[in-house]
């Protein structure tokens, strides 16, 4: 899977010419989140850590054969802060996936702050077993 | 022994030019820490956010995929350590079988010092969407009192 170098969210995809796609920086700040990204024998899983995303703010897109993580995180700590380490932002990336997938069959999990993806391969392009008939 | 006197100057000249790299950039840090999600030679794990108000410390932990029977909290006087194990892939994935691999997994465990004293009976935690929110009372002793002034 290629990745696209795109840093923040910019409205509906849309592609020139060469496939550079165009952007806007919004204002907002937008990080990207880790993801580990795996071959298994029916097709491809993702994990990414999406921490305080709830399922209401998470978008996950397929367009044209790019796939879109858009989140937003809620914090609701009571209190003044008084000391920080981290500030959650929004989270934002993008990924080119093979043809070989078959998107209408994607499955997304969300769990414990880790977005789980399942990237099943085509009837297609899936290995297939040859017999060998012995005269 | 020499081996682990040797691991600990490392340590402290790490910590140093940490420090000094602080003074250089002093409006980088703590506040607006972009890289916010450490990875794996993070040295501390998790992240923490601390809120107050008047009777309570709130610490916001950021602790994505963590098995939440694996947590483990305890309050000793005003320290707070926080462990755990957060779970990678499946085990049984071939090395050659990943295209990427950033998050970090493994077993953790963080001390925090907190700036009062807490009252330890009646600590609670939450861990929801990867965020463990933990509530702190103050103890009596470490809450504002008022003070009434007698005019003569």
């Amino acid at each position: 899977m290629a990745e696209k170098t795109v840093s923040a969210p910019s409205g509906p995809p849309q592609r020139n010419g060469d496939g550079q796609r165009e952007v806007t920086r919004g204002q907002e700040l937008y990080v990207r989140p880790p993801v580990d990204i795996y071959e298994i024998p029916d097709g491809l899983v993702m994990m990414a850590d999406l921490p305080g995303v709830s399922k209401e703010n998470l978008e996950v897109r397929v367009d044209d054969g790019l796939l879109t993580i858009n989140a937003k995180a809620a914090q609701t700590v009571p209190g003044e802060p008084v000391y920080r380490e981290y500030e959650l932002p929004g989270f934002f990336r993008q990924f080119e996936i093979v043809d070989e997938i078959d998107t209408e069959k994607i499955k997304a999990g969300l769990r414990t702050g880790v977005l789980t993806l399942n990237l099943p391969l085509s009837e297609k392009a899936k290995p297939k077993k040859i017999e060998v008939k012995v005269d | 022994m020499q081996q682990t006197e040797s691991y600990q100057e490392m340590d402290a000249l790490h910590r140093e030019i940490d420090r000094a790299f602080e003074d250089f950039f002093p409006t980088a840090a703590p506040f607006s820490r972009s890289a916010f999600l450490p990875g794996r030679l993070a040295r501390s794990y998790p992240l923490v956010n601390v809120h107050e108000d008047k009777d309570h410390l709130y610490v916001e932990a950021l602790a994505p995929g963590i098995d939440p029977g694996s947590l483990n909290l305890t309050v000793v006087h005003n320290n707070l350590t926080i462990s755990g194990e957060k779970k990678g892939p499946p085990d049984n994935i071939k090395p050659e079988a990943f295209h990427r691999e950033e998050r970090a997994s493994g077993k953790f465990v963080r001390t925090i010092t907190l700036p009062v004293e807490i009252d330890d009976s009646k600590v609670s935690a939450e861990y929801k969407n990867g965020l463990l929110l933990i509530t702190l009372p103050k103890s009596e002793k470490a809450k504002p009192k008022q003070i009434s002034v007698q005019v003569s």
